[in-house]
């Protein structure tokens, strides 16, 4: 489903990514660990096409499609979603209409309809119950005035209501209490199927205990420096990150 | 005729004719007063401090006409279909239509020239010798309307005003109206304008308001027009006890040249007003709107917000003024101008002004310029929301504030469609 190759991206000249390799399939759970300023953020920003990185080198293949060459809308519509670290506060754009347009605009590009107000408002519904998020937030302006951890499961919402094939879940975990973090694990397991995939960006093990992934890819220095199963998660919350540092210094 | 002449000797000839008509001397007075206030600095340079940032001159040089061409039958009214109102067509500053309802009488204002009520309001209030072209519509205005809401009486339905144009040549307009809701009255008035014809349209009109004690005037000005459309715009607003007036003013992209002066004068105590006001600009657009609220006696209560996109190479002017008097003890007066520009080119001359002579008051102000929120247009995009559908809406998000005010919802949503439509061809040359 997703193919990245040598992936090299950067600010203003710095490098960020400095050669990232991964392939990702329908049904799998890749997670993604790291020091903060590894550019676990980067990758997942570069991804969703955000301007203000440039990319450098290497290739990165969605559904056969070049993704690099798309803009950022026709990823979102090609089926790529990015749940936002920090989502955006936009006064004034409700929610609902928010997700209608999102909605309507992914159907108009693969040429279906739009869907039927009748329709929409059952999916919102029945979407908002799956996720456990609070109805009443539906009907307010997106994401002002929430609470960090209404903001993330409202990611997690717009996830269930747009269905996309490959989700990015950046940082999704951080500033949540515990409760938060199982309903929006949860809400994320009800979602998981054969024919989406799920790279979950974190900082911490603990919230690999709820979505427990296929594997685990440790990103330092703009590299993948080890990947393998869950329990290279449990490994790095013993021992840390320092001993994994090493060969990305001796190979750059 | 072919009329070589200037816009300046052309309506100083009017003048001249007009004098030797007969009219009632009272207002033969107040024209020949108001004439000379408006020959004694003539139309206003960038060196009068109110018109700094506007320069006119250039828009007077059409080779205006005072006389217009035939009534205008064309052009296209901005949709408000949905909205249940009585209407009045004023044609080329000429009202034909006049609508009965109960509780409100609406007379063409050449009719009603003689009568009492119009001797005791008409060009009372403004300032002719500070305002050139208020004084030059006073002067010279042939016709306009009088509307007068009876006393006690609240009018079931709005008031829709449409100011139809026909620009077969380029055509100079002087439309007066006055407004007079009286004791304990209620109305809600749309202005819109229809514009038929492509030469140039300079409109100078002059409207006064007098809302008199415990009564309401809600009143919306949508200006959306093409860019042949000129105006200056003059509203002059008297408030009495315990009164109410919301103004809603709209600018839309189109009209070269929009100057608003929208002037309040709270006359007695416990008064509240509400001013807001959306300006859209594009392509080399100049708006303009200058407010002054004028806070003469004490515990009324003013609220100002006034916020403006503007793209291309448009340029905006707000100016507003507080005046705190010494007896307005207990004001509360708030204002807020916002800016988003689209473009590196457009302009806005952002400026507030308080002069506050009371000690016991509550004051407020403030102006801000910004543009698109990048990180806002990123979060849109990510979820499969087109460039323009992502801008459209954080505009009408970044309108909102103004646009929710408008208790009218078919006048609302006609403004939001408007925003959506008048804008789309701006965001493409972002
Ligand atoms: N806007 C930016 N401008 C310059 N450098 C940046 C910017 N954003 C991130 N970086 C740099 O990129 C590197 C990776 O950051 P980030 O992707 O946020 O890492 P992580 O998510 O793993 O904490 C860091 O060195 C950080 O300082």
């Amino acid at each position: 489903m997703l193919s990245i190759k040598n992936l090299q991206a950067g600010i203003d000249g710095k490098q960020i990514l400095k050669g990232i390799n991964l392939e990702v399939n329908a049904g799998e759970v890749h997670a993604i660990m790291g020091p903060n300023g590894s550019g676990k953020s980067s990758l997942a920003s570069v991804l969703a096409g955000r301007e203000t990185y440039e990319v450098t080198g290497g290739e990165v293949i969605f559904d056969g499609k070049n993704l690099l060459d798309l803009s950022v809308e026709d990823r979102a519509r090609e089926g790529l979603f990015l749940a936002f670290q920090y989502p955006i506060e936009i006064p004034g754009v409700s929610n609902i209409n928010f997700l209608r347009t999102a909605l309507n605009e992914i159907r108009a590009y693969r040429q279906e309809p739009p869907m039927d107000a009748k329709e929409f408002l059952r999916m919102t519904k029945e979407k908002q119950q799956l996720v456990e998020f609070d109805a009443k937030l539906v009907n307010r302006s997106l994401n002002e005035g929430f609470s960090g951890g209404e903001k993330k499961r409202n990611e997690i919402f717009q996830l269930a209501m747009l269905e996309p094939k490959l989700a990015i879940l950046d940082e999704t975990d951080s500033g949540l209490d515990i409760d938060a973090l199982r309903i929006v694990s949860n809400g994320v397991n009800k979602l998981r199927s054969d024919k989406n995939a799920f790279v979950v960006i974190t900082h911490y093990q603990r919230l690999l205990e709820y979505i427990v992934p296929d594997f685990v890819h440790v990103l330092y220095n703009g590299r993948i420096v080890k990947s393998g199963t869950k329990e290279l998660a449990l490994e790095l919350e013993e021992r840390g990150y320092d001993w994994i540092k090493e060969p990305a210094y001796s190979n750059s | 005729m072919i009329i070589t002449t200037t816009l300046y000797d052309q309506l100083s000839a009017q003048y001249a004719e007009r004098e030797t008509a007969t009219a009632e001397p009272w207002l033969s007075r107040l024209r020949a007063n108001a004439f000379a206030s408006f020959t004694a600095n003539g139309f206003p340079t960038t060196k009068n401090e109110e018109w700094r940032f506007t320069n006119v001159t250039p828009y007077l040089k059409e080779a205006y006409q005072l006389q217009p061409a035939a009534p205008a039958n064309g052009g296209s009214a901005i949709d408000l279909s949905a909205l249940d109102a009585y209407e009045v067509v004023i044609n080329n500053g000429i009202p034909v239509e006049l609508p009965v309802a109960k509780g409100l009488s609406i007379h063409s204002l050449k009719e009603a020239a003689n009568s009492p009520i119009v001797q005791q309001y008409l060009g009372q209030s403004i300032n002719l010798s500070q305002q050139g072209f208020a004084a030059l519509n006073t002067a010279l205005f042939t016709d306009g309307l009088l509307i007068e809401v009876d006393k006690n009486a609240s009018i079931d339905k709005p008031l829709l005003i449409t100011h139809h144009y026909n620009a077969a040549w380029p055509f100079f307009a002087q439309p007066r109206l006055l407004l007079i809701a009286q004791r304990s009255s209620k109305l809600s008035v749309i202005e819109r304008y229809v514009v038929d014809g492509q030469a140039a349209l300079f409109v100078n009109g002059v409207t006064e308001c007098v809302v008199a004690e415990n009564a309401q005037l809600d009143h919306y000005h949508i200006q959306a027009t093409p860019t042949n459309f000129h105006l200056v715009n003059f509203t002059q607003v008297s408030q009495k006890a315990d009164s109410l007036y919301n103004n809603h003013t709209y600018t839309l992209p189109g009209a070269s040249l929009v100057r608003n002066n929208l002037h309040l004068d709270l006359q007695a105590s416990n008064t509240e007003s509400h001013l807001f006001g959306l300006y859209l600009a594009g392509g080399s657009q100049l708006v303009d709107n200058h407010t002054l609220v004028n806070h003469a006696n004490p515990h009324c209560y003013s609220n100002e917000l006034y916020k403006g996109v503007l793209a291309d190479s448009a340029r905006a002017v707000f100016n507003g003024k507080i005046m705190v008097q010494l007896d307005a003890q207990k004001t509360n007066a708030f204002q807020q101008n916002n800016n988003m520009l689209l473009s590196d080119k457009a302009v806005v001359d952002s400026k507030p002004q308080l002069e506050i002579f009371a000690d016991d008051v509550k004051c407020s102000h403030g102006s801000t310029l910004g543009s698109f929120d990048e990180n806002a247009l990123f979060y849109l995009k990510a979820r499969g929301i087109g460039e323009d559908s992502a801008r459209n809406m954080l505009v009408k998000a970044f309108a909102f504030d103004v646009t929710q005010q408008m208790p009218i919802a078919a006048v609302r949503d006609c403004v939001e469609a408007l925003i959506t439509q008048k804008m789309e061809s701006l965001y493409d040359r972002v």
